[in-house]
């Protein structure tokens, strides 16, 4: 376990950050900036002295007020990496690469430069690398010290849409490759659904809610927290059969199957996806004359209890054993002349889905909109 | 072409020789002041600031006095010295060295200061994170970095030594082939009938040597600004 609990005053800003995660995945810490994210990462590093509390990961104290221990940085063993690289400017790549490097024989560092790409890159210094090179050295060189754990600080914030894109498989493919736990911080949710298994709320200096992803987006008391416009569901699915004829593939999860166009993967591969509110339909009766195909029967779990206009509904689609938590957003109009409430049953009618990436276990990043059929 | 006199060779290269003992021997002491100061708070701190910068603005012929009335062979420290260890700094070139050094030291700190504020901490804090000690950081990271600053420091604490006239006067006098420095020697000439000529050819060795000096520098800067920044 990762095992945090500290208590720390900077400047007028008070954080008092308390969470248990498991070591291994990804834990993202998410919340707005400011909220206290990266000085939690950086009391986990050791660069920030908590006033009081503990750190320990997989059992080994790293920090405790009451024992008094404090374990300095370089004895600590986590690799961080930095929202700006912070790469040596005076050393070549491949210096920045072996810094760390205590005990890595040749076979380690070459499987890590061609795990990362830099094999064209060792002789170049950080001057004339890309922010999205930078990055993936910086990685290079966390993992190369031989971390017990890798903390990342908005590791993509620094780098526009294109170069993003060029990180993310890199960091998807490290929780398959190497059997490192992440502490990835983060106040982008697409990122945070794309590559995390925990999730860790941060508002205001507290952890408002740790879980799974896709308990936690399911939450409407969280709602504020995890996003109100990119607000969806996250449920994990199995890639289940290929329909050839048609060009379509079948996502199976409890309770039905989704149709989405043709995805290139073996059968059997874990798939999460990610549904948006404002891309689900709700019907009272079942559907009948509609080009839509992804329809789900359910039950109307919790309304939220808003004001404005729209008005978000969970719904369970699942079974009774394993619930399916969705979302919908219609409007104020639309709840009244459906008669919807708590409990009453419904149909809900998937637009499109959002293929995230394999869930835990599975092989490579996807990332890709699917019209549902 | 500029033949040097048997007079001028021992000024040249008596200078140079103090200039050089004086600022490679305060450098790891100007370093040390320069971290105090950038890095540290401590009690007396503006006090130490106050200490090294005080030869800047006080006349020379003040900090001369103070050093033969400290040094001297009959000064507490020069006494001690003395008999301790044999050495002596009295009215020979180490003394002159040592005046030398003094009036260099504010110019020398005072740069390598700078130039260690100058480097990005977040650089030492991710060293740290990557398993380095705080020894093997600044050896690593931050004396690399602030190698343009500790060099225009040196060259400027030497040139200020090898010009140095009042302080040196003062504390080791005007001895020939001892403590006649090039400004000594050129202030001796100017103090005899038709020693003009002499006094002016002086002048314009004292300038090459400046002149040469500062080139060094800026090359030697530039080179190290290139090899940190890695730009090809």
């Amino acid at each position: 376990m990762i095992e945090v609990d500290v208590e720390a005053t900077l400047g007028d800003f008070a954080l008092a950050a308390k969470f248990l995660a498991p070591s291994a995945g990804i834990t993202a810490l998410f919340g707005r900036s400011g909220a206290g994210k990266t000085s939690i990462v950086n009391a986990l590093a050791g660069l920030l002295t908590p006033a009081r509390g503990r750190i320990a990961v997989r059992d080994e104290v790293l920090f405790d007020s009451e024992r008094r221990i404090n374990l300095p940085p370089n004895r600590r063993r986590l690799g961080y990496i930095f929202q700006e690289g912070r790469l040596f400017p005076h050393y070549s790549v491949k210096g920045n690469l072996l810094y760390g490097a205590k005990r890595i024989d040749a076979g380690t560092f070459d499987r890590i430069v061609t795990l990362l790409g830099l094999g064209d890159l060792l002789r170049r210094r950080p001057g004339d690398l890309s922010g999205g090179e930078k990055q993936r050295v910086a990685i290079g060189r966390a993992i190369l010290a031989e971390p017990r754990l890798l903390l990342m600080d908005e590791p993509l914030a620094a780098l526009d849409a294109a170069r993003k894109e060029e990180i993310l498989p890199f960091i998807a493919a490290l929780r398959g490759a190497l059997d490192i736990p992440v502490v990835y911080v983060s106040h982008a949710m697409d990122e945070v659904i794309r590559l995390a298994d925990t999730l860790v709320l941060v508002d205001a200096g507290k952890i408002a809610a740790t879980g799974t992803v896709e308990a936690l987006t399911s939450r409407i008391d969280l709602r504020p927290l995890t996003g109100r416009f990119e607000a969806g569901a996250v449920i994990r699915t199995i890639l289940r059969g290929h329909d050839k004829a048609y060009g379509l593939s079948e996502l199976a999860f409890p309770g039905g199957r989704l149709r989405v166009p043709h995805i290139d993967l073996p059968l059997g591969t874990p798939l999460r996806l990610r549904i948006h509110a404002r891309d689900v339909v709700l019907a009272s009766a079942p559907p009948s004359g509609l080009s839509i195909r992804n329809a789900f029967a359910g039950r109307v779990i919790e309304i939220s209890p808003d004001n404005g206009p729209l008005v978000d509904l969970r719904l369970d689609i699942g079974t009774p054993a394993e619930p399916v938590m969705l979302w919908a957003r219609v409007t104020q109009r639309a709840l009244a002349d459906l008669r919807l409430t708590v409990g009453s049953p419904v149909h809900a009618l998937v637009k499109t889905v959002a293929l995230e990436r394999p869930s835990p276990g599975g092989g490579r990043g996807v990332t890709e909109a699917h019209e549902a059929i | 072409m500029l033949t040097l006199t048997p007079v001028e060779t021992e000024a040249l290269l008596l200078s140079l020789r103090v200039g050089l003992v004086g600022t490679v021997c305060s450098l790891p002491l100007a370093l040390l002041v320069a971290w105090l100061l950038a890095r540290r708070r401590f009690v007396g701190e503006q006090l130490l600031n106050g200490l090294v910068h005080l030869p800047l603005v006080l006349p020379p012929v003040v900090v001369g006095f103070a050093l033969l009335v400290l040094f001297g062979r009959h000064g507490p420290i020069g006494a001690w010295l003395d008999s301790t260890f044999g050495f002596t700094v009295a009215f020979n070139w180490k003394g002159a060295a040592l005046a030398s050094a003094v009036m260099g030291f504010p110019l020398m700190a005072r740069a390598m200061r700078l130039s260690l504020e100058a480097v990005d901490r977040r650089l030492e804090a991710a060293a740290r994170t990557l398993g380095a000690s705080r020894w093997r950081v600044f050896w690593t990271i931050t004396l690399p970095l602030m190698s343009p600053g500790i060099l225009t420091g040196a060259i400027l604490g030497f040139a200020r030594s090898v010009g140095e006239f009042g302080a040196t006067i003062t504390f080791v006098s005007n001895i020939p082939g001892e403590t006649q420095t090039l400004p000594l020697a050129l202030y001796a000439f100017t103090q005899v009938p038709g020693g003009d000529p002499p006094a002016f050819r002086l002048c314009v060795i004292a300038v090459i040597v400046a002149m040469a000096a500062l080139l060094a520098s800026e090359i030697v800067a530039r080179r190290l600004d290139k090899r940190i920044r890695g730009v090809p």
